[in-house]
């Protein structure tokens, strides 16, 4: 603040504390929920402190699910869904730093129209391909597999496009410097591109990491087999049981949130130092 | 280390741009020639077709015997300083030099080895671990040179090397790189578009104009016997006067003048060869009009308007003359400071 005016002060911290404890407050009662005893989510009224079966439930949810409600135990959902997700992230990462690297970096023909096809494909969200797509999964066996369910969300324009915008910032001499010391078009990737990219990594990291774990319909539509259940539609089946054990349930919402959260937590640093450290 | 022989270079661009029209020149292995000229007449581009970073449109060219047209830059054996240095930002220093040796498949030892002696050489051994934004201009700058140096290849290609740096920092380093290839040997090509850093550093001249060789000479065979109007007015600082061959027979004594080569109708004379005492030898005189005095310390610029002429006219003596702004000065030109010169053709007539 340029001016140091006490009320204004003050008046922003209030605020700021409100907007956090709007958003906060959703965690706090799915926390406080995951600690009930069964019965008591039931009787109508929320409490608002934690119970003392809060060991119980993560660990029943944990190790044996809601076989009942068709969900096996949390454990291996949260496997599944971790899975999944890193394959989505690892693979989005990979060929869209390739296909970026292809596009800026050789001249080949119709290289705009290859960019152009990439960058069309943003328009068309899993949803609005997903019956063609189940088509091809389907013929292809890959139902009920971490290859089905990775895959076919693979492909990312958004990343290419991220990392083409970035390369074309890197200095055209930078290219030129490690040709005169050797460097081959993979070495220079590697050496070179890969380690001004961190920070832009890290960031996509993060955020394609989120989005391979919220998936939901896919997973819903490919998976029958319970091995495959990711968590996020794992806890949808349970609520749609008839007489939902929301303690239960809140304990895997809970679960579900923490690896998004320490994905984040542990990139963070990453991108952090990448600010600090802005270097061209 | 090696020769290096341009036969008809040519660089066409986006097939109607002609950068470069067809260079012959043949550098001496050890020497260090200057690629001087204006901005835009191609002298980046000559130099990047030398690396092989940009291609050949037509001609040949050879580094050492091998014709090295088609060949990828690193494996012409040269070491290139860019302008803006391009250090790896990511890397340290050490990194930053090691890294052409690494590629290169030089064991350990060997590197440590070089790069300590190439950090030992620019006094950078205090920076090696630190990451190059770490460091001022000129220690760039000089870790730029220690990554050309430490790979001890056949030629190095400098590029504007020392355009980033302030004068003082420029005038050092230009000092240091000319001790350096006095000491290495390395045969060296060096572009810049100053002429004051292309008189000192060079073995030779290359002054480039329009994608073409003006003249090629060591710095004081240019500055004496400029071969074109251009090269005269490029080379020495404040340019050389250019007056009508007429002014001089109306003004001064055409007897002296009969002898200049026959198409002669432009001469030049040199800010210091306006004298505003009389020489032994023969001479003109001129009358002229103080317009502006420029003390710059140990010499002085006067910017006189010549009678009956309007020709911006500039002399530089040494010190500083009792003359005041107004005044009217007589000035002497010897005879043999004239550089006759042919308007039309813009070359220098007869010898
Ligand atoms: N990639 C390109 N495409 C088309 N024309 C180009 C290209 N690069 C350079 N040129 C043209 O070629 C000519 C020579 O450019 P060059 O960069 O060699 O000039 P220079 O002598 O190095 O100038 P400076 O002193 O400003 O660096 C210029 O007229 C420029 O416009
Ligand atoms: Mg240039």
């Amino acid at each position: 603040m340029v001016e140091n005016r006490p009320w204004a002060n003050v008046f922003a911290h209030l605020m700021l504390i409100g907007g956090v404890a709007l958003v906060v407050f959703p965690v706090y009662i799915a926390i406080v929920a995951s600690t009930q005893a069964p019965g008591d989510l039931l009787r109508g009224s929320l409490p608002m402190w934690p119970g003392s079966h809060g060991w119980e439930n993560y660990k029943a949810m944990w190790s044996t699910g809601l076989s009942r409600a068709g969900a096996p135990p949390a454990g291996q959902m949260l496997w599944n869904s971790f899975v999944m997700a890193m394959a989505i992230t690892v693979g989005k990462l990979s060929i869209s730093l390739l296909s970026a690297f292809a596009i800026v970096y050789f001249r080949f023909r119709f290289r705009m129209f290859f960019f152009w096809l990439i960058f069309i494909t943003l328009m068309l969200p899993v949803e609005v391909r997903i019956i063609p797509t189940y088509q091809v999964v389907a013929d292809l066996s890959m139902l009920n597999s971490f290859a089905g369910l990775s895959i076919p969300l693979i492909a990312s324009a958004t990343a290419t496009f991220l990392f083409r915008q970035f390369f074309m910032t890197v200095p055209e001499e930078m290219l030129e410097a490690a040709r005169v010391d050797g460097a081959g078009p993979l070495k220079f990737f590697k050496d070179i591109l890969m380690p001004l990219s961190i920070t832009n990594i890290a960031a996509l990291f993060v955020i394609m990491f989120i989005y391979g774990w919220n998936q939901y319909l896919w997973p819903l539509l490919i998976t029958t087999d319970p091995d495959y259940y990711t968590i996020v539609m794992g806890i949808q089946r349970m609520t749609s049981e008839e007489n939902p054990q929301w303690h239960l349930i809140m304990a895997a919402v809970v679960l579900a949130a923490l690896p998004p959260v320490l994905v984040i937590l542990f990139m963070q640093r990453l991108f952090v130092k990448g600010l600090t450290e802005t270097e061209k | 280390m090696a020769s290096i022989t341009l036969e008809g270079l040519k660089k066409t661009y986006g097939g109607n741009v002609d950068a470069v029209k067809g260079i012959d020149l043949s550098i001496e292995d050890g020497e260090f020639v200057v690629l001087v000229g204006p901005s835009g007449c191609g002298k980046s581009t000559l130099l990047r077709m030398v690396a092989g970073l940009e291609s050949i449109t037509q001609g040949t060219l050879k580094i050492g015997d091998r014709v090295v047209n088609r060949l990828e830059p690193a494996e012409r054996d040269i070491a290139m300083v860019f302008q803006n240095y391009a250090l790896y930002p990511h890397m340290t220093v050490y990194n930053n030099l090691a890294y052409g040796l690494k590629n290169r498949k030089f064991n350990r030892e060997q590197i440590e080895a070089r790069v300590q002696t190439a950090a030992r050489m620019l006094e950078i051994t205090d920076f090696l671990q630190r990451k190059p934004r770490q460091l001022s201009g000129g220690q760039r700058q000089r870790v730029a040179m220690g990554r050309a140096l430490v790979r001890d290849p056949a030629a190095f290609l400098l590029d504007e090397p020392l355009s980033n740096l302030d004068a003082k920092l420029r005038v050092q380093m230009r000092v240091e790189i000319k001790q350096l290839q006095r000491r290495l040997k390395t045969t060296s090509l060096y572009v810049t578009h100053d002429q004051l850093e292309a008189m000192t550093l060079g073995d030779r001249l290359v002054v480039l104009n329009g994608g073409q060789i003006e003249q090629v000479g060591t710095p004081m065979e240019i500055y004496a016997r400029p071969a074109s109007m251009f090269v005269a007015g490029f080379i020495g600082s404040p340019a050389m006067n250019m007056l009508p061959l007429d002014y001089l027979h109306v003004q001064g004594s055409g007897a002296l003048l009969h002898d200049l080569p026959e198409n002669t109708d432009t001469v030049g004379i040199r800010p210091d060869d306006m004298l505003l005492q009389a020489p032994d030898s023969p001479h003109f005189t001129v009358e002229a009009t103080l317009v502006l005095f420029e003390a710059a310390g140990a010499e002085s610029h006067l910017y006189v308007q010549l009678a009956d002429s309007e020709q911006p006219t500039v002399i530089r003596t040494s010190g500083q003359p009792p003359v005041s702004e107004g005044d009217t000065l007589t000035l002497h030109i010897a005879r043999e400071a004239i550089h006759p010169f042919n308007s039309a053709s813009g070359k220098r007539t007869g010898g």
